[in-house]
C-alpha cells in the first residue's frame, strides 16, 4: 500500500476534512455550496429535528452512577450546541432506576436555555406531578408495542398502561404542557420476537388519540432492519401524519444509520413530507439491557455526520455535540461509541 | 391539528425514492488482506490460513487472501507465498489475492494464484502518495498485469481508491471516479470495486459516484467497498443497493484501522452486513453463526474487540 507512515505526514487534517465535508450548522460556515446541492436525494425532508436522549436514555443504561452535578454539566454542553430537544431525566422511582433517582436535582440545576426544551419522563401520575413540582415543562410517557415487554417492563398490560398514561397526558394537557409518546419493540421485541406493524399502529394511535404531540417509534433491542422499519412506518403513517412521528433507532446489530436513512425515505405522498425527527444518543451512550456487551443508541455525532453529507439542516454544531461526548465519556470512563468522535480524537 | 387527525386513505404511502433491491448479493470478504493489512498485530501464518479457512466454511463465495507486495512496505503480507499456498481452496470459493506490479503477479501466479486483484485511485495524490507516480502511469503498470493475466487466462479485479473522498485533495469529483472505472474496465477487469478508502463518504455522495459511474460501466461489474470509519459504512452500502449494485466487499469483525485517521475503526464489518441482508430477505449464502465463529478466532488471535456490533450483541461475556 506504500510508504504510509510518511504519507500519513501530508494528508489533510482531520478538522480540514470535517470542514469539507460536513456543515457545520453554524452562520459561519454558511449555506449550502452548489456542489454539495446536488448531493441531496430527492424526497428527503430539508431540516431534521434530533431529540438528544443521552442523559436520560444514554445514562440509564450505563452502569457507572453519574454523580448530579456531572450531570447537569453535561446537559448544559448540550444545551450550547444547537440541539432543540434534550430529554432530561425520568421521574421513575430510584428502586427501578438508580441512576434516575437525581430527577428532581437536575431538572431543577439545569441552566434552561430559551429555545430548547427539556423534557422528562414520567411514568405515572406521581412522577408528573413531581416532574412539574420539579419545573418540567414538557413530558413523555413509555408505551410498548409488546404485551410481554409491557408486563415485564412496567408490570401491567398495554391495556392498563394506555389508562396510565391518559391520566398523566389528560393532566398535562390540562397544564398546557405538551406530551410526547413513545412505543418501544417497534420492530421487535426480546420477549416476542417479531412484531406486527399494525400493533405498533393501534398503540401509535391510542397515544396520539390521548394528545402526545409527537409519537416516537422505538426499535428499542435495535433488532430492526430497513425493510422492516420500512413495513412499519408505512403501516403507522397510514393512521398518523408523519410530522408526528419520530424514529428512535439502537444500534445493537450496527443497523441504526441504514434504519433511519430508510426512516428519512419513506414518503407521505400527498404531503411530499416524511418522518423528519430522529432521536439519538451523544457518543452513543447507553448499553442494552437484553444483550450484554452490546451497544445501545445511535451515536448523536454520527447521525449528524450523516445528515450534513445529505445537505439536511439540524441546526446542531458537531464540534460542540463532540466536545460534549468526549466530556461524559471521561466521567463515565469509557470510550465512546461514536466512530465519528473515534476517528477525530487522537487514541 | 383536529383534521390532521383523522385516518388517511390508505394509497398515499410511497416509498418510490427507495428503488428496488437486488435479491442476491455477492459479499467479497477483504478480512484476510484489507482487514489484517491494517492491523497493528502482526498474525501468524497458520492463523492466516485458519481464519481464511474458518471464512470459506461460512459459505463466504469471494475472500481475498493476501497480497503479492514487498515485506518492507506491508510486513503483516509478508507470508503472502505461504498463505495462498496453505490454505484448503474450497470448490465455488474465489481466493483473489493483490498484486501491486508484474513482479508480484508473477509471484501470485507462480504460488498458484487463480484471480489476481489491481489497486488504482480517483485521485493523482494519493496514488503519487501510495505508489509514487501518477494516475496514467499506473495504467501502464497495470496494463502489463492485465496483458499477462490474460495470457494466463487469470480474472482480474480492479479497485478505485478514494471514490467518495481522499485524505490529501479532499473532495473527489464523479467524473474522475468514472472515468477511472471505466479504464479498469476497458483494459479487462472484470469487475470494479469502488472504495470509500477512508470512509468519509455520506449516501447522498454515494449516490452520485454511482449515478456517474453507472453511465460509463454495466452495474453488473461494479462493487462497492465501505470504510466505517465515520459510521456511514452500511448506510452508504444501503444507498449503493438501492442504485441496483449487488457486490458489496466487507471484512469480518470489521477488521482494520485506519492509517489516516489514529484510532478510527476500518472496513464495514461483514457480520453486521449479513445481518441487514438477511433482514431484507436478499440471498447471501453466508452462515452467519459461522462467520462469528471466524470472528472470534482472529479477533481472540490478534488480542482485540471485534468491531462488528452483531457480534458484540450475540457474544456472552
Amino acid at each position: 500500500m506504500g510508504n504510509v507512515p510518511s504519507a500519513v505526514k501530508h494528508c489533510l487534517s482531520y478538522q480540514q476534512l470535517l470542514r469539507e465535508h460536513l456543515w457545520i450548522g453554524d452562520s459561519v460556515a454558511g449555506a449550502l455550496d452548489p456542489a454539495q446541492e446536488t448531493s441531496q436525494l430527492s424526497g428527503l425532508p430539508e431540516f431534521v429535528k434530533i431529540v438528544e436522549v443521552g442523559p436520560r436514555d444514554g445514562l440509564q443504561n450505563e452502569k457507572v452512577i453519574v454523580p448530579t452535578d456531572i450531570k447537569i454539566e453535561f446537559i448544559n454542553r448540550l444545551s450550547q450546541t444547537g440541539l432543540s430537544v434534550i430529554e432530561v431525566t425520568s421521574f421513575v422511582s430510584s428502586r427501578w432506576v438508580p441512576q434516575m433517582a437525581d430527577h428532581t436535582e437536575v431538572m431543577k440545576g439545569i441552566h434552561q436555555y430559551p429555545g430548547v426544551r427539556y423534557p422528562v419522563l414520567t411514568p405515572n401520575l406521581q412522577g408528573f406531578h413531581h416532574a412539574v413540582a420539579a419545573g418540567a415543562t414538557e413530558i413523555s410517557v413509555f408505551g410498548a408495542a409488546s404485551e410481554s415487554f409491557s408486563k415485564k417492563n412496567i408490570n401491567c398490560s398495554i391495556e392498563e398502561s394506555m389508562g396510565k398514561f391518559e391520566e398523566v397526558v389528560k393532566s398535562a394537557r390540562h397544564m398546557n404542557i405538551p406530551a410526547r409518546g413513545y412505543v418501544s419493540c417497534a420492530l421487535g421485541c426480546p420477549y416476542e420476537g417479531s412484531i406486527t406493524p399494525q400493533k405498533v399502529t393501534e398503540v401509535s394511535k391510542r397515544l396520539y388519540g390521548m394528545g402526545c404531540y409527537e409519537i416516537s417509534l422505538g426499535d428499542t433491542i435495535g433488532v430492526g432492519t430497513p425493510g422492516s422499519m420500512k413495513r412499519m412506518l408505512e403501516s403507522v403513517m397510514k393512521e398518523i401524519p408523519p410530522g408526528a412521528l419520530a424514529v428512535h433507532c439502537h444500534d445493537t446489530y450496527g443497523q441504526a444509520l441504514a434504519n433511519i436513512l430508510t426512516a428519512l425515505q419513506v414518503v407521505w405522498f400527498v404531503f411530499q413530507m416524511g418522518i423528519n425527527v430522529v432521536d439519538s444518543a451523544v457518543s452513543g451512550l447507553g448499553g442494552c439491557p437484553y444483550a450484554k456487551g452490546a451497544s445501545g443508541n445511535v451515536a448523536t455525532e454520527d447521525l449528524i455526520y450523516m445528515l450534513n453529507g445529505l445537505g439536511l439542516n439540524t441546526g446542531v454544531n458537531l464540534y460542540k455535540v463532540m466536545e460534549a461526548g468526549d466530556f461524559i465519556c471521561k466521567a463515565v470512563n469509557k470510550t465512546t461509541n461514536s466512530k465519528v468522535a473515534q476517528a477525530s480524537f487522537n487514541a | 391539528m383536529a383534521a390532521m387527525r383523522k385516518a388517511l386513505p390508505r394509497r398515499l404511502v410511497s416509498t418510490s425514492s427507495m428503488g428496488t433491491l437486488p435479491k442476491r448479493v455477492k459479499i467479497v470478504e477483504v478480512g484476510p488482506r484489507d482487514g489484517l493489512q491494517n492491523e497493528k498485530n502482526i498474525v501468524s501464518t497458520p492463523v492466516k490460513i485458519k481464519l481464511i479457512d474458518m471464512l470459506s466454511e461460512a459459505g463466504l463465495s469471494v475472500i481475498e487472501t493476501t497480497s503479492f507486495v514487498s515485506p518492507k512496505w506491508v510486513p503483516q503480507m509478508g507470508d503472502h507465498t505461504e498463505v495462498l499456498k496453505g490454505i484448503q481452496k474450497f470448490p465455488g470459493i474465489n481466493y483473489p489475492v493483490l498484486t501491486p506490479n508484474l513482479k508480484g503477479f508473477e509471484a501470485a501466479v507462480a504460488a498458484g494464484a487463480k484471480e489476481v486483484v489491481i489497486f488504482g485511485a480517483a485521485s493523482e495524490l494519493f496514488t503519487k502518495k501510495n505508489i509514487n507516480c501518477s494516475i496514467e502511469e499506473s495504467f501502464q503498470r497495470f496494463d502489463a498485469i492485465l496483458k499477462a493475466a490474460q495470457s494466463a487466462n487469470i480474472s482480474v479485479r480492479g479497485y478505485v481508491s478514494c471514490a467518495l473522498g481522499c485524505p490529501y485533495e479532499g473532495k473527489i469529483s464523479p467524473a474522475k471516479v468514472a472515468e477511472v472505472t471505466k479504464k479498469f474496465y476497458s483494459m479487462g477487469c472484470y469487475e470494479i470495486s469502488l472504495g470509500d478508502t477512508i470512509g468519509v463518504g455520506t449516501p447522498g455522495i454515494m449516490k452520485d459516484m454511482l449515478s456517474a459511474v453507472m453511465q460509463e460501466v454495466p452495474l453488473a461489474a461494479l462493487a462497492v467497498h465501505c470504510h466505517d470509519t465515520y459510521g456511514q459504512a452500511l448506510a452508504n452500502t444501503l444507498m449503493a443497493l438501492q442504485m441496483g449494485v449487488s457486490v458489496v466487499d466487507s471484512s469480518v469483525a470489521g477488521l482494520g484501522g485506519c492509517p489516516y485517521a489514529q484510532g478510527a475503526s476500518g472496513n464495514l464489518a461483514t457480520e453486521d452486513l449479513v445481518y441487514m441482508l438477511e433482514g431484507l430477505g436478499i440471498h447471501t449464502g453466508v452462515n452467519l453463526q459461522k462467520l462469528l465463529e471466524a470472528g472470534n478466532f482472529i479477533c481472540q488471535a490478534l488480542n482485540r474487540k471485534t468491531s462488528s456490533k452483531v457480534a458484540q450483541a450475540t457474544c456472552k461475556l
